[in-house]
């Protein structure tokens, strides 16, 4: 027997908002606390010794400035992929999207890129705690990307048939796959600087 | 208005909205690029890369994120877990505080 979930793709009255962006944002504050605690223990290494390197000595500041201007490129399409289908266009949603996706895998081969070039120079985790904290965090962040391609993928291909059958909840999944990727957008805001720039 | 109740017009007046955030948000790394080449004393890189990175995440949760205009029951969550990461990142200035009082010593 089909169990039917309430207020999927109408505001629930008590809190004003459908249950699946609650639940996004349940699971978003989860995130930052996650990788809340990483910068917790970056500083926690920083302040712990006397030399620590300038991350612009020993990183690629022009590869990360160039992937920090594909994900905030890749912000701003998926969440015109949304619009997009606030305005009933789904072939423009799925320009969008499939822009959202190549800007995903741009990051990762230029990420690639970057780590390739660290390891070729044995350069790993185990070299100092910076790098160990830099692959940590950098790493995490970049599972994040590669998850929100499964989901965004998905929601371009099969997942998009759910448009012509109910169309409102379709587009509050889109919503709430966009407000994850703003959040992966977010974080590298943040990572850019402190650890490329600082 | 919450993104749940944009009329068509709204969201046309929006999407121009995400591209004026857009250019402002490259703008604002290329400042943040610049300042690291100055080479600032640690301290002042420091707040003003904290200032830049800050402005740059809340033009991407107030537009993109639509948080300019969410429910009350999004900005408790929120709000709650601002406190929480504040004190996840008070936690590494204590523990100098805490070594002090012998916290540390078995």
């Amino acid at each position: 027997m089909a169990v039917h979930i309430p207020y999927i793709d109408k505001p629930n009255p008590v809190t004003g908002v459908t249950n699946a962006k609650l639940g996004i944002w349940l699971f978003l504050a989860s995130e930052v606390m996650l990788f809340g605690a990483l910068f917790s223990a970056l500083i926690t290494l920083r302040l712990g010794v006397n030399d620590w390197p300038h991350g612009y000595e020993v990183l690629n500041v022009p590869l990360a400035t160039l992937n920090t201007v594909v994900l905030i490129f890749s912000s701003v399409t998926v969440v015109m992929a949304w619009a997009a289908l606030k305005m009933n266009n789904l072939k423009q949603f799925k320009t969008y999207m499939s822009l959202t996706l190549l800007m995903s895998v741009i990051f990762l081969i230029v990420k690639a890129i970057e780590y390739g070039s660290k390891f070729s120079h044995g350069i790993s985790p185990a070299t100092s705690n910076f790098y160990a904290i830099y692959f940590v965090i950098t790493g995490l962040h970049g599972l994040h990307i590669i998850g929100g391609i499964i989901v965004n993928a998905y929601l371009l291909g099969p997942g998009s048939k759910m448009w012509s059958v109910e169309p409102e909840r379709f587009t509050g999944r889109i919503e709430c796959a966009g407000l994850y990727w703003h959040f992966v957008d977010l974080v590298w805001i943040f990572l850019f600087p402190i650890l490329y720039l600082l | 208005m919450a993104s749940e109740h944009m009329t068509l017009e709204e969201v046309k007046k929006h999407t121009r909205t995400y591209w004026v955030i857009f250019g402002a948000l490259l703008v604002l790394t290329a400042i943040t690029v610049a300042i690291s080449y100055v080479h600032l004393p640690f301290f002042w890189a420091v707040v003003l890369a904290l200032v830049v990175a800050s402005t740059k995440a809340s033009l991407v949760a107030l537009y993109f994120m639509h948080l300019i205009s969410e429910k009350t029951a999004i900005y408790l969550t929120l709000g709650l877990t601002a406190v929480l990461f504040v004190f996840l990142i008070v936690i590494p200035w204590m523990i100098p505080w805490a070594e002090v009082r012998g916290w540390f010593v078995s």
